[in-house]
């Protein structure tokens, strides 16, 4: 492999692994700060032992968001140096924006939050998450509106001078109709991955109490006592200082039910949008999505086909007639263009620019990529609906959950978080493996970006550093993920005091 | 002003920013296996050990996070303000800069989950982590910035985008003894900046240890940063280089005496001057140039029009920007100052939860 095809596999790691801790930072740091808030304003213990229970496992997820995303923003350097040269004008400013607006804010005050318990007050304690959840917000903003552009490219000129783009409309950039759609379809994915493992861990823990020995449950620990260390999954948790722990999962299920379903809904609805804004910008990107060769109207939707999806040999064996012709265009009998007419299309208009074309483009992406990972995309976030319903309508009633006792549902509890999260994934793969062999739309060809004076072996050394890495860091934090799931909200003691008066001796509640 | 010369300056403010607060938490990262060891023998000094290193780990705890984001702010800025100068410096520089993301990574991890495990092979692993993740930045920085003023063998290339300048050396040539002078130079500064920061921080044992460390790092530090900063000076500095390289050497001096007369506050404000000092000393040398070419003066990359390749972006982003950096950067720097007021309390082993308090040696 060469220089190019390793920047772009190193490019693909990178992000799609950055990209699976992104959404849970985003919807959980809401849903603790939700938490967090429902404890100040009621003082319930329960709500304090949420609250901590999820932030300790949203530290744990943040924490290997935040150490790779160090790595994306000096990857455009190191690996796509021509890419920079050529659009950081315009690509290099909502970066700059993203560190100077929300890194910060993000990074302050979640270390206010982690450290600030008993020693500030309580209202502004809570407000912290909120901060460090507008942070993530605003951060999403910023960098889809970079990736916005890449997909349609608006607000810019080509300088005559040096041959490189230059800004001319920064509003046009923050405001291009790729973002508008996508920036709400990220968010209320991540809603979705951070509803479904809050719904996911909930139900793991109420099956543990409703599969547990009756006479176990009563048991009352001393009060006061911390119940945690009584072996894995805490045998004597059901009832401890007054917490109603099986009340309390069957709550924060529901919550997490309710977030999912309802950003589900948002999913659904901006990825609509989206779908018709690509059809517009885009066209061989949709093409590409359905494996459509030859223009059609109406065009139908196809499930699922077999075959090597090039044109000739595919064969799709469900289809559903107009829907494709719907997503796209919004009219049940509109034309949807095929592969070879925008193939054909693009060779004429790209010919006289050496950035945009030579005798060897075929501007097609790789189809069955591009086919595959859009179904998969969307088939994951219905199962993901679909779990929420289904929680949604066992949580129903109060007391024992004897329904969640046979196994099926442990693997269907475990199953759950994958759904809306490796949709996110699929999503990510199909968006920008869509785009090429585009690094910018019409602007800029991949192959022109990469790092013209970065040799393979560089490239190579890296890619095995973070793959390796990355790799025993999966590990690590899936173990420690677990261990922290299990233990549960039982785990955690009683509720600080913040006072005014500073006792000089007194422990703090949180130290590393 | 010139809006390529305001933000030649305010992505100096950000390295500036980046030095004195990621210094201190890098040089006490470094410490940890020093100044976390107990002077206490036998069991009572293995379970006094893990309280020090877990005072030293909560007195950056609340901060280190928020100081290592004027690092990427660095980056962004100098992305978002010079293309050209961002695209051939993260090229150039590939290997030494892997080098430092991945000691940034597994140290981010090392702070994070090192409590997060019970067994002692855990923790001392993760904090191997956090030494090796904090001492390869703290010396690859001095390094990689010693290059810069020295200048590289940068040279003018054609492709299909046009015009560029690309770095012609390896990870080798970027291995020379002034470069390696700088290295050595920010390595031994953090580790006093660090140290004066721990004796200002705790009380007890460590504040006593720290301060008695600080003296001697910073001696040691003190001879690599004059003659780095004289090198510097006699490579290419100018009148105003001069000045702020004496200023830091006299702030870090003065710093050192502050440290022995036990006035910790005083001692921080003199090394943190002396780092702000000596990294606008850097820049200053540097100024109208941004990467300067050993290898062809047509490559080397700058802001002035007269000479070199101009390195600055269009006039619209370089305005878009400043806006957005003069309304955002003082809040930023007021919630940051805000949060080293929270949690400016003293720190003990007593301050730990989960373990018997150990004998203390307070002083007055």
């Amino acid at each position: 492999m060469d220089a190019l095809e390793l920047a772009r596999w190193q490019f693909a790691i990178t992000t799609v692994y950055h990209f699976l801790f992104v959404p849970i930072t985003i919807g959980l740091s809401a849903i603790v700060a939700g938490y967090h808030t429902a404890w100040v304003r009621t003082h319930n213990p329960a709500m304090y032992k949420m609250t901590r229970f999820l932030g300790k496992l949203f530290i744990i997820n943040f924490a290997l968001g935040l150490a790779t995303g160090i790595v994306q923003e000096f990857q455009f350097g190191m690996n796509w140096s021509d890419y920079s040269r050529m659009v950081g004008d315009i690509f290099g400013a909502p970066l700059a924006f993203e560190a100077l607006l929300t890194f910060f804010l993000e990074s302050v005050f979640i270390g206010v939050w982690v450290f600030g318990w008993g020693r500030i007050p309580e209202k502004l304690h809570a407000a912290t998450m909120w901060l460090v959840h507008i942070g993530t917000v605003l951060s999403a903003f910023f960098i889809l509106s970079a990736n916005s552009w890449m997909q349609n490219p608006v607000g810019y000129h080509i300088n005559p001078d040096n041959g490189r783009a230059e800004l001319t409309d920064f509003v046009a950039v923050l405001t291009n109709k790729v973002q508008l759609v996508a920036f709400p379809h990220v968010i209320t994915a991540a809603y979705m991955t951070a509803g479904g493992l809050v719904m996911a861990i909930s139900l793991w823990h109420l099956r543990r109490l409703s599969t547990q020995a009756p006479a176990l449950e009563t048991i009352e620990t001393e009060a006061g006592a911390p119940s945690h260390g009584k072996g894995r999954g805490g045998a004597h948790a059901a009832i401890t200082d007054g917490t109603n722990y099986r009340e309390t999962y069957r709550k924060a299920a529901r919550v997490g039910a309710i977030v999912t379903l309802v950003a589900s809904l948002g999913v659904i609805v901006t990825g609509d949008l989206q779908g018709k804004v690509m059809t517009q910008v885009q066209p061989m990107k949709m093409a590409a999505a359905e494996g459509v060769y030859q223009t059609e109207a109406p065009a139908p939707f196809s499930v699922f086909a077999t075959g090597n999806l090039e044109g000739t040999e595919a064969t799709h064996w469900i289809q559903v007639p107009g829907l494709l012709s719907y997503l796209g265009k919004g009219n049940f009998s509109a034309e949807i263009e095929g592969i070879n007419d925008i193939k054909a299309e693009y060779k004429t208009k790209y010919a006289d620019s050496a950035l945009t074309n030579d005798t060897t483009t075929e501007f097609t992406p790789y189809v069955p990529v591009a086919y595959w990972t859009f179904r998969i995309m969307i088939g994951l976030g219905m199962l993901g609906t679909a779990m929420s319903l289904l929680t949604l309508w066992i949580t129903r009633k109060k007391g024992d959950l004897k329904v969640l006792r046979p196994k099926w549902w442990h693997w269907a509890i475990i199953a759950t978080p994958f759904f809306p999260l490796l949709g996110n994934s699929f999503g990510w793969i199909f968006t920008e493996m869509g785009r090429q062999p585009w690094a910018v739309q019409g602007v800029l060809l991949t192959r022109f970006g990469v790092s013209p004076r970065t040799s393979a072996t560089e490239v190579l050394i890296s890619m095995i550093v973070y793959t390796l890495l990355y790799g025993a860091l999966a590990v690590v934090e899936v173990k420690l993920f677990l261990k922290y799931l299990r233990r549960g909200a039982e785990d955690i003691g009683e509720p600080p005091t913040y006072s005014h008066i500073d006792d000089e001796d007194r422990p703090l509640v949180y130290t590393y | 002003m010139d809006l390529a010369v305001l933000w030649f300056i305010l992505i100096a403010v950000l390295w500036i920013g980046y030095f004195c607060l990621e210094g201190f938490d890098f040089g006490v990262g470094m410490l940890l296996p020093v100044l976390g060891k107990s002077r206490l023998d036998g069991a009572a000094g293995v379970a006094d050990t893990e309280r020090r290193k877990r005072v030293m780990l909560t007195a950056i705890g609340p901060h280190w996070d928020g100081n290592e984001v004027w690092l990427l702010t660095a980056g962004g800025a100098t992305f978002a303000a010079f293309r050209e100068w961002y695209a051939t410096l993260f090229d150039g520089f590939y290997l030494a800069l892997l080098l430092i993301l991945v000691a940034l990574i597994v140290r981010v991890l090392g702070f994070e989950y090192r409590g997060k495990g019970e067994t002692a092979a855990w923790r001392s692993g993760w904090d191997k982590m956090i030494v090796f993740g904090s001492f390869i930045p703290a010396l690859l920085w001095g390094v990689a910035f010693g290059n810069i003023v020295r200048g590289t063998p940068l040279r003018i290339r054609e492709n299909e985008l046009g015009q560029g300048v690309e770095f012609a050396g390896s990870f080798f040539s970027l291995l020379n003894p002034f470069a390696l002078v700088g290295g050595l130079t920010t390595l031994f500064l953090f580790l006093t900046h660090g140290a004066i920061f721990l004796a200002l921080k705790t009380d007890g044992d460590i504040r006593h240890d720290a301060r008695a460390l600080a003296t001697k790092l910073g001696a040691v530090a003190a001879l690599f940063a004059v003659v780095f900063l004289v090198w510097t000076n006699l490579l290419r500095g100018n009148t105003g280089s001069w000045i702020l390289s004496g200023v830091a050497a006299v702030t870090l001096l003065a710093a050192l005496a502050a440290n022995h007369v036990g006035r910790e506050g005083w001692a921080f404000v003199g090394t943190f001057i002396t780092i702000l000092a000596a990294v606008a000393a850097l820049f200053t040398a540097l100024f109208p140039d941004v990467m300067p070419s050993t290898a062809d003066p047509n490559a080397t990359l700058t802001i002035a029009k007269d000479h070199g390749f101009y390195a600055a972006n269009s006039a619209l982003t370089l305005k878009i920007m400043t806006g957005a950096a003069l309304v955002f950067t003082p809040i930023v720097v007021a919630y940051q100052g805000w949060t080293y007021w929270m949690f400016r309390k003293r720190l003990t082993t007593k301050h730990i939860p989960g373990v018997s308090s150990a004998p203390e040696r307070v002083e007055a």
